[in-house]
């Protein structure tokens, strides 16, 4: 296989208030895919992903990450984020008085008010009616995770984590975030999709299985999709799961 | 000549045009002198000249409501000196105002500027105040406003101080509203200090009427070695009152915050509740917007901004 790595996260181990949360973590993140995490409730996934962004209370782990070969463990948010890495978060900050448009343009480099309409469109917002709101309490959930994914497209970044975008999203609007996959997908940026849904996990090229702070198996969209679905849902193993189970699928 | 003069360099401190659009009611008074005084109808003022400041009267006729706001420039151009305002302003039945009051002190050193207004709205009146600051690049000025506010039935009224450039220098503000029954009263300051300023804050809203809603809302961003202190107040003494009262603060440095919201329910029927918000800036707000790529003082900057945006 002559794919070409971008991210390497290699045997990683947390402990977060004296438990281990990530447990000898390790997969690699190819150039330009989109790559599905899927787990049940409290599997790791999102530390994982404030792991890899570097955010306080994540930086002190075992093993390394690597950006195109560079270990960015010692790198804080902020110069994670120049090499291109950036996260949605599962449940984005609130600011008052920001309104969307500076939101979404404090990431976006120079860009313009140009960028910050198409931005939105992408998501479904109507920028004559959210460009001048503030990204405060005022926006529903679903339009906050969908300014979100705006500032998102409008930073082009290399490697983006996504965290259940589609979380508290409506119909409509799961459409709009295949459409920001395949703008993401276009300009060559690399997806982490964090997720619960089968809809949404079918967008990505292979998926991860995580468990217990461990990949339990990753491959195939088909693959991963069945056994999750099957097994992990109502299973009890914790990590420690049935080798035959795994096995004999 | 010499008051064109002044009337210009008042405004242009604010960043302002010195041209106003028909209809707009405007009033310039520099120091202890009117310079400009123009009116629209049903709308009164006097503006008497005394040693250190003037006294003034605003009135607006039952039933007028006033289309477009009105504009009071109040302001002192040289380094030093005092400007003492008293206004006493009625707003009757059902009539309606706005004005936006700018106090510009552009070049302070040493200045004091007091103002002691005493606000009555009659039933069903409505006005909106908002205050607009330019003080010197050093500070140099040293602000008091009073104010005593009643609110007659149905009545709504609407406070907004914001320093939109220079330093703080001293801010001490009292106000104090008397609130009957269904009146709405929002009181809000947006204030960001640095270097040895000093903001006081002490807000008062009395719910004596059924019905009667108060929020008070405090935005203060201290860095330095600055203080602010907030004291805000809502006592609620009859059936169907409700209240609100908000305070954040930002601190940076050496700065220091207090904020002492009280609480004062005299009526099972009455609700007031309260949050304040004191310390660094959040640490997921900073987070993702560092994730986009800006560094910890940019991001920072931004939050602050947002927090001191005004509402109006
Ligand atoms: N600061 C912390 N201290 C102790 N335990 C923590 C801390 N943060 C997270 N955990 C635990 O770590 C585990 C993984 O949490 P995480 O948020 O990564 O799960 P997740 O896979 O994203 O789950 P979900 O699907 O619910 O979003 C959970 O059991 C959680 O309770
Ligand atoms: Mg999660």
């Amino acid at each position: 296989m002559s794919e070409k790595t971008i991210l390497q996260v290699d045997n990683v181990s947390l402990e977060l208030g004296g438990k281990r949360i990530l447990n000898h973590l390790s997969m690699d993140i190819w150039t330009g895919h989109v790559h599905a995490i899927v787990g049940v409730n409290g599997a790791g996934k999102s530390t994982l992903a404030s792991t890899i962004m570097g955010l306080n209370g994540y930086r002190h782990f075992e093993g390394d990450i690597l950006f195109e070969g560079q270990s960015i463990k010692n790198m804080n948010v902020a110069e994670r984020a120049r090499l291109g890495i950036t996260l949605a978060w599962q449940e984005p900050a609130r600011y008052e008085g920001l309104t969307v448009e500076k939101f979404i343009l404090a990431g976006a480099g120079n860009a313009c008010s140009h960028t910050v309409e198409r931005a939105l469109q992408t998501l479904g917002l109507d920028p004559g009616k959210y460009a001048q709101r503030a990204v405060d309490r005022t926006l529903s959930g679903g339009e906050r995770k969908r300014v979100e994914l705006a500032s998102i497209v409008a930073m082009r970044p290399r490697l983006v984590i996504m965290d259940e975008p589609d979380s508290g999203i409506d119909v409509d609007a799961l459409n709009r975030i295949f459409d920001t996959l395949k703008i993401l997908r276009d300009h060559g940026s690399t997806v982490i999709l964090i997720t619960h849904s089968m809809t949404v996990l079918k967008q990505a090229d292979h998926a991860f299985l995580l468990c217990c702070g461990n990949v339990l198996d990753k491959g195939g969209i088909d693959k991963i999709e069945g056994f999750f679905g099957r097994k992990c849902q109502g299973c009890d193993h914790q990590n420690k799961p049935d080798q035959e189970e795994l096995n004999g699928e | 000549m010499e008051n064109n003069k002044l009337i210009r360099q008042m405004y242009d401190s604010l960043g302002e045009g010195h041209g106003h659009e028909p209809g707009v009611a405007h009033v310039e008074i520099h120091g202890n002198k009117v310079l400009g005084l123009h009116l629209v109808d049903g709308l009164e003022i006097i503006a008497e000249e005394k040693e250190e400041g003037i006294d003034a009267t605003i009135r607006v006729k039952a039933g007028i409501k006033i289309e477009k706001p009105v504009k009071i420039c109040f302001g002192l151009i040289p380094e030093t000196g005092v400007q003492r305002i008293n206004i006493k302003t009625h707003i009757e039945k059902n009539a309606s105002i706005g004005i936006v009051a700018s106090c510009t002190f552009p070049f302070a050193k040493e200045i004091l500027h007091t103002m002691d207004a005493e606000i009555r709205l009659d039933e069903g009146a409505e006005y909106t105040y908002i205050e607009r600051h330019v003080h010197g690049p050093e500070g140099g000025v040293t602000v008091i406003p009073r104010a005593k506010v009643i609110l007659g039935k149905g009545a709504r009224f609407r406070t907004d101080f914001e320093l939109i450039k220079g330093r703080v220098g001293e801010i001490d503000i009292e106000y104090d509203a008397e609130c009957h029954a269904r009146s709405i009263l929002e009181m809000s300051a947006r204030i960001s200090g640095r270097g040895t300023d000093k903001i006081r804050i002490n807000e008062m809203a009395n719910l004596l009427g059924e019905d009667a809603v108060a929020v008070l809302t405090t935005n203060i961003a201290v860095r330095d070695s600055a203080h602010a202190r907030i004291e805000n107040t809502i006592i609620a003494s009859a059936a169907g009152t409700r209240g609100h009262v908000d305070c954040k603060e930002i601190i940076q440095g050496n700065a220091t915050a207090q904020a002492i919201p009280i609480v004062d329910v005299r009526h099972a029927k009455a609700h007031v509740t309260h949050e304040a918000a004191i310390g660094s800036v959040d640490s997921k707000q900073l987070e993702t917007l560092m994730a986009r790529g800006l560094n910890e003082d940019d991001a920072t900057d931004l939050i602050i901004e947002g927090l001191l945006r005004p509402q109006y």
